[in-house]
């Protein structure tokens, strides 16, 4: 089901603010309309369904994106794909067991929209996993009504080649908390456009996020928060690892606070560790303002090398070096992956991280 | 019986105009069971003769030397002094975002035990020296001094001594930011480790406050980067009379 359609939007030439940092000979023509892509539905559920929520293929027609996007390659696999998985979880449902969704994506270039709906009142986390060599363009529309509360996990496990190329965008009602956690180790370019928007008041979004780039990864992580409804929260904390030769991470962290938006409380946080010479971490936060009626607004952006003093002090209780260097690292990991909540879960990502690491001989 | 012995030690820093000599030449023996109190004004180099010994990478040593049973401290690195039987307690002890207490304690044990500790005794162990120091058991599912008041850092300094039983301990302004009663618990883990495991003690503090739970066998004036004056406890009585203001000059 591929298609060539006439487009109304600019294929990206790389000179872009948005695309400045994202190598475009990578991604397999995702952003090209005279490369065919394939549009197929990826994911699934993992087990067996379960009461409080429902999986259905919807005509995309039916489900039109509640959201505007720049974005060119999620433009057009709007234009493109034509079936929809709609995850909907019933209103005032309360699931205790994350509903896990997997991703098994094929060779050549594919698309897909996914929408997930948390009905009001309703309390779930939901878990991507995304593992293979795939080459996706994805958007994935979180809908979080009035008084739910959604913890919604995206795992970046790609094998070595994979080209993984999403949005995931968060429209937040009224006393709504959203919560996600973006977990990227794997693929060989991934970029990613973490966003929300606020539809009603008192609602409040945490984004957290951790990526380890290695040899020649490129990671990008393109967070935005737009605030636009009064008396919102927002908190983001991003944190990443270099090492290794041509690691490449690129963290933009936009807030926008309109001129409504009163009674606004936001901060966001990046923290790059960069482990050998030869990798590099672009960090671009940016906190554009239009009412001073506010709470709160901040932003921090640190990148670099081991703290001294934090290796000084486990070294002086008798802590060899690369013992407490290793303490560091898997601590500045666990710090964002403790808070995915499933054991399981937990140790197979720092199981990952440390055979990198060790394969590294950091 | 061990012996830390320090001698002519000469430290500098690396400042924007080349190197300070903040060191001028510091003698101090300090054997088992004894207690040395380090008193001086701020600035006087107090801290950096803690962090030297420790080995902090920020201070080089020109000259002098230092010696743990007659073994060259100096050439060893900085975890390497621990085992040697070293400890500092640090007036700023530091966060380490993501690294559970327990998990540090238990990786610090290992590394100076050369085992890892039985599962069984350990968690006693630490649950034991844990209730000692009045310290909330959940501390040890936080990271290492995050969002701990300076009370809590402070007994969680002591804590580490406790359980890594060293033969010398540093103290560095351990009662910096203390109120009495955080003040009497940690001087009583003190005393108690002291007592136990018959430590050695520097005790370097600004004030004699701490003086009055902690008895000390010697008191040394610091000024101007060296030892201008001992005695015995009663100098301490009269520093807190009379200030440093008459050592000022040296």
């Amino acid at each position: 089901m591929s298609s060539v359609l006439p487009t109304n939007y600019l294929t990206p030439t790389g000179r872009e603010e948005a695309w400045r940092f994202t190598p475009l000979k990578r991604i397999a023509g995702l952003h090209d309309p005279a490369v065919s892509v394939i549009d197929r539905i990826s994911i699934e559920l993992f087990g067996s369904a379960r009461a409080g929520f429902n999986i259905s293929t919807v005509k995309a027609s039916d489900i039109p994106a509640k959201s505007t996007t720049t974005d060119a390659i999620v433009q057009r696999l709007r234009s493109e794909v034509t079936e929809v998985l709609h995850l909907k979880i019933d209103n005032e449902a309360v699931i205790n067991e994350p509903i896990l969704l997997k991703r098994s994506a094929g060779n050549s270039g594919e698309f897909s929209r996914t929408v997930i709906t948390a009905g009001a009142h309703s309390k779930a986390s939901v878990i991507v996993e995304n593992t293979g060599d795939g080459i996706i363009g994805e958007e994935i529309e979180i809908r979080v009504e009035a008084g739910a509360n959604l913890t919604f996990i995206t795992l970046q496990e790609w094998g070595p080649k994979a080209v993984h190329m999403g949005r995931h965008h968060a429209i937040i009602g009224r006393d709504a908390n959203f919560k996600s956690i973006t977990v990227t180790i794997g693929g060989s370019l991934v970029r990613l456009l973490p966003t929300v928007e606020y539809s009603d008041q008192g609602s409040s979004a945490e984004l957290w996020g951790v990526y380890f780039a290695t040899d020649g990864q490129h990671l990008e992580h393109r967070v935005f928060v737009d605030h636009g409804i009064p008396r919102a929260k927002s908190r983001v904390n991003y944190k990443g690892v270099l090492a290794g030769d041509g690691a490449r991470t690129v963290w933009i962290g936009d807030v926008f606070i309109r001129q409504n938006a009163e009674g606004t409380d936001t901060y966001e946080l990046n923290k790059n560790l960069l482990l050998s010479d030869g990798a590099r971490a672009d960090s671009v936060p940016n906190l554009e303002i239009e009412t001073g009626e506010i709470v709160g607004a901040g932003h921090a952006s640190t990148t670099g090398r081991f703290d001294d003093e934090q290796l000084f002090y486990l070294m002086s209780r008798g802590i060899p070096m690369n013992e407490a260097r290793r303490l560091v690292i898997r601590g500045f990991f666990t710090e964002i992956i403790d808070k995915i909540g499933d054991e399981v879960i937990q140790e197979r990502l720092m199981s990952k991280i440390d055979s990198q690491l060790e394969t590294l001989g950091a | 019986m061990a012996q830390l012995v320090i001698k002519g030690l000469q430290v500098s820093v690396e400042g924007e105009s080349g190197a300070i000599e903040i060191l001028r030449g510091v003698d101090l023996t300090i054997n088992s069971g004894e207690v040395h109190a380090i008193m001086g004004p701020n600035g006087s180099g107090k801290s950096t003769l803690a962090y030297s010994i420790a080995g902090h990478p920020k201070y080089s040593v020109t000259g002098g030397s230092v010696t743990l049973d007659g073994v060259d401290v100096l050439e060893m690195s900085v975890d390497e002094r621990a085992k040697a039987g070293l400890f500092l307690a640090m007036q700023y002890p530091v966060e380490v975002p993501g690294v559970s207490v327990s998990n540090f304690l238990r990786t610090a044990a290992t590394a100076l035990r050369g085992e890892a500790p039985k599962v069984r005794t350990w968690v006693g162990e630490v649950k034991e020296a844990m209730s000692k120091l009045s310290i909330d058991p959940a501390f040890s599912e936080r990271s290492v001094n995050e969002g701990f008041s300076g009370g809590e850092k402070k007994r969680h300094e002591i804590l580490q001594m406790e359980l890594l039983k060293p033969k010398i301990a540093i103290l560095d302004e351990t009662d910096s930011g203390l109120d009495v009663d955080a003040l009497r618990i940690v001087s009583e883990g003190v005393n108690r480790v002291k007592s136990e495991q018959n430590l050695g003690i520097m005790l370097i503090t600004h004030y004699t406050r701490i003086l009055r739970y902690i008895k000390p066998d010697f008191v040394h004036v610091f000024a101007g980067g060296k030892i201008v004056e001992e005695g015995g406890p009663e100098l301490a009585d009269r520093l807190e009379e009379k200030g440093y203001a008459q050592y000022a000059k040296a």
